[in-house]
């Protein structure tokens, strides 16, 4: 990670940048349902409009709660999905639009993806060795059948798995060997920037230490960029160099970890951050978060987050906030851009 | 213990659970003894496997056959209900004690309106005609917090958030009043910010109706903001039980200390989170002695053979060899306890 950093500082361009990402999904009534039921064509918007950047060999988590969006934004960064409108520039070269195929075939060789359910994620009738080599094989690294058993078990290796596990089948693994199969089947494509998309979610804590501290390893030795997507803010807390809150589709607060765990600006960010139960809670009383996520298909007009926070004015409820920039903090709130809190 | 004086509300006495296989019999639960007082909110944590769900459905009459119940007894308020046939045991489910499961999808059924199933289950349990169970209902809505109760009663439940279904079912357990709850992962399917709601609304139920929780999760913050007492599963084996405080604070087992040291802490960065080696094992690869000593750190060759028990230390009790000093005491302890 250290040279890698020390490059990033050099040429200080971001690897990856975010630009007004928007992806809508259609989930209107079909058409003669809206013609004689009077009905309007409806969206989810998934993604409404969220900026950043990644620097090289950094970590950015992306938290919030179910719905907010986040995978769908990994999602979109991989070409999973087409975005909606808005660009996603890999260093410097556009990927976004449907016009840029050519450069996002190019530019997503460097990406690789880890999912969530390792129970999902894995093709169960496929020997381990055949599910790691498959990017090899497609990306045409290796073509002796000699190298890339042994590229794979070298791969193996680097996860904490024994080469002879190669010849396994998924389902002889538990959950943490399986999601140290989905890494070692994301390094073997060579990538230098990994979405990872809840992959301790699954998994018990004692093995997500396991793995966290595995991933932590792999990125200070290959110099790994890391977009980590997860709902556990004390993961990323662990894992993050810079951290994003998701709300309803919006970036609500970006900052680096420190300053975002410290000094939380937003007041959503400082409503997620009570919520966490804590080992040092033990018998505390807090006062519960009201109400819940609204459905992102009719989201509250203005700020999407002013039906639940207290500090809520009528600006609040008709104008939606722009991120502005406050000590190195984004933030799209009014309340802190009008100073009423600090 | 600490309720020695009092009779305990539920009393669970050395729980061995087997599942018979072609290749023999594998032990989910072997051989543990734990109490719950009225009132009281024991937390059950471990990792998926320890046999804490299993407890939980044995203690409740709904361990799947061909799980089976192969040793010790369960008592409620002193009376074994355990071996009860079927038609006792469904009475005492529900009125007595009540559950709660992860999924609150999948604990309600889709077809019914909310009304219907809280009446039901009222009309189950208690002497009351329609209209009487129908306020009850609606007053079981208030008080666990849904907005618009009297207008959501008739509402099915895909009409509700996750969180509102959990307060659905956490409504259709307290029905009958019952004395104890078996909570099975309560909040593992919610959102944060949900999660600590539905925390802080058990915690409000159980004080104000005396209702005594056996909270069962694989969350260590739940159970350090809920719990009075924790027990920490291993391998179907109790590890280690004691205050809440204590355990998070002064873990003994190395198991416990391992398992402290791994959750990730806002406000405390490390490096590397300790990690324990390995993984729990399988059920029919369980080591002789010690179900952890090979993953222990501080594993002795009488560890590879020799069974550790629960023995009191300090406040807790634990159950590991190196807390083997105070041995006879802690005996004469237990036996005074029963």
């Amino acid at each position: 990670m250290n040279d890698m950093s020390q490059n990033a500082s050099k040429n200080g361009a971001p690897l990856l940048s975010v630009d007004g990402l928007v992806r809508h999904f259609d989930v209107s009534a079909p058409y003669l349902n809206r013609l004689f039921e009077g009905l309007d064509r409806a969206y989810v918007r998934a993604v409404d409009g969220i900026n950043f950047d990644i620097g090289r060999g950094e970590t950015f988590s992306l938290v919030g709660e179910s719905g907010c969006g986040k995978s769908t934004v990994a999602r979109l960064i991989v070409g999973l999905y087409q975005p909606t409108r808005g660009s996603i520039k890999y260093e410097g070269v556009e990927i976004g639009p449907p016009e840029a195929a050519r450069d996002r075939r190019r530019m997503q060789s460097h990406m690789q993806m880890i999912f969530q359910d390792p129970y999902a994620s894995l093709n169960p009738r496929w020997r381990v060795t055949e599910i790691v080599a498959e990017p090899i094989r497609v990306r045409r690294l290796l073509s002796d059948k000699r190298e890339i058993t042994a590229r794979v078990g070298d791969l193996l290796s680097q996860v904490g798995l024994s080469p002879a596990d190669g010849d396994r089948f998924p389902h002889e693994f538990s959950g943490g060997q399986r999601q140290r199969i989905s890494i070692a089947r994301a390094l073997a494509g060579e990538p230098e920037f990994l979405v990872c998309d809840e992959p301790t979610s699954a998994l018990d804590v004692s093995v997500q230490a396991q793995i966290l501290n595995l991933m932590k390893e792999l990125q200070s030795r290959l110099g790994l960029t890391y977009l980590f997507i997860s709902h556990d803010l004390a993961v990323v807390y662990h894992v993050s160099t810079k951290v994003g809150v998701m709300y309803l589709g919006k970036l609500v607060e970006w900052a680096d970890t420190k300053t975002l765990f410290e000094n939380p600006r937003h007041p959503y960010t400082r409503m997620l951050l009570d919520a966490i139960p804590d080992l040092e809670m033990t018998g505390r009383q807090r006062i519960p978060v009201a109400g819940e996520v609204p459905s992102p298909i009719n989201p509250p007009s203005g700020c999407a987050f002013h039906p639940r926070c207290p500090h809520a004015d009528d600006r609040c409820r008709t104008e939606a906030p722009a991120p502005i920039i406050h000590d190195g903090v984004h933030v799209a709130c009014h309340a802190v851009a009008d100073g009423r809190i600090n | 213990m600490s309720n020695s004086n009092e009779q305990p509300l539920l009393s669970v006495r050395n729980l061995r659970i087997e599942f018979p296989t072609r290749r023999g019999d594998l032990v989910a639960v072997d051989d543990i003894s734990f109490d719950i007082a009225p009132g009281e909110i024991l937390g059950v944590v471990g990792e998926s496997g320890a046999g804490k769900s299993l407890t939980g459905a044995a203690i409740i009459g709904l361990l799947e056959p061909p799980g089976r119940i192969a040793q010790g007894e369960i008592l409620l308020e002193g009376r074994r209900i355990d071996n009860l046939p079927y038609e006792e045991i469904r009475a005492i489910r529900g009125r007595q004690i009540g559950a709660i499961f992860q999924d609150p999808l999948t604990s309600l059924n889709p077809l019914y309106s909310v009304s219907r199933q809280l009446i039901e289950t009222i009309r189950t349990h208690l002497p009351l005609n329609e209209r009487q169970a129908r306020d009850r209902a609606l007053e079981l809505l208030e008080e666990v917090g849904i907005p618009g109760a009297s207008e959501r009663i008739d509402h099915y439940p895909h009409q509700f958030s996750g969180g509102m279904r959990q307060r659905v079912v956490i409504a259709l357990a307290l029905c009958a009043e019952p004395r104890l709850i078996i909570a099975d992962e309560p909040t593992t399917a919610l959102d944060v910010s949900i999660q600590a709601q539905i925390i802080s609304l058990l915690k409000r139920l159980c004080h104000e109706h005396g209702t005594a929780v056996m909270l069962v999760t694989h969350d260590m913050g739940v159970i350090a903001e809920a719990a009075d007492r924790v027990a920490v599963m291993y391998s179907g084996r109790i590890a280690e039980i004691g205050p809440v405080q204590e355990v998070v604070r002064a873990a003994k087992h190395p198991y416990t200390h391992g398992l402290m040291g791994s959750i990730p802490h806002i406000g405390h960065h490390v490096d590397q989170l300790t990690q324990i080696q390995g993984s729990m094992p399988r059920l029919q690869e369980i080591p002789p002695g010690c179900a952890f000593n090979p993953r222990c750190e501080n594993v002795t060759d009488r560890c590879r053979v020799e069974r550790p028990n629960l023995q009191a230390a300090a406040h807790s009790e634990v159950a590991c060899h190196l807390f083997d000093a105070p041995r006879d005491n802690s005996q004469m302890e237990a036996r005074a306890g029963e």
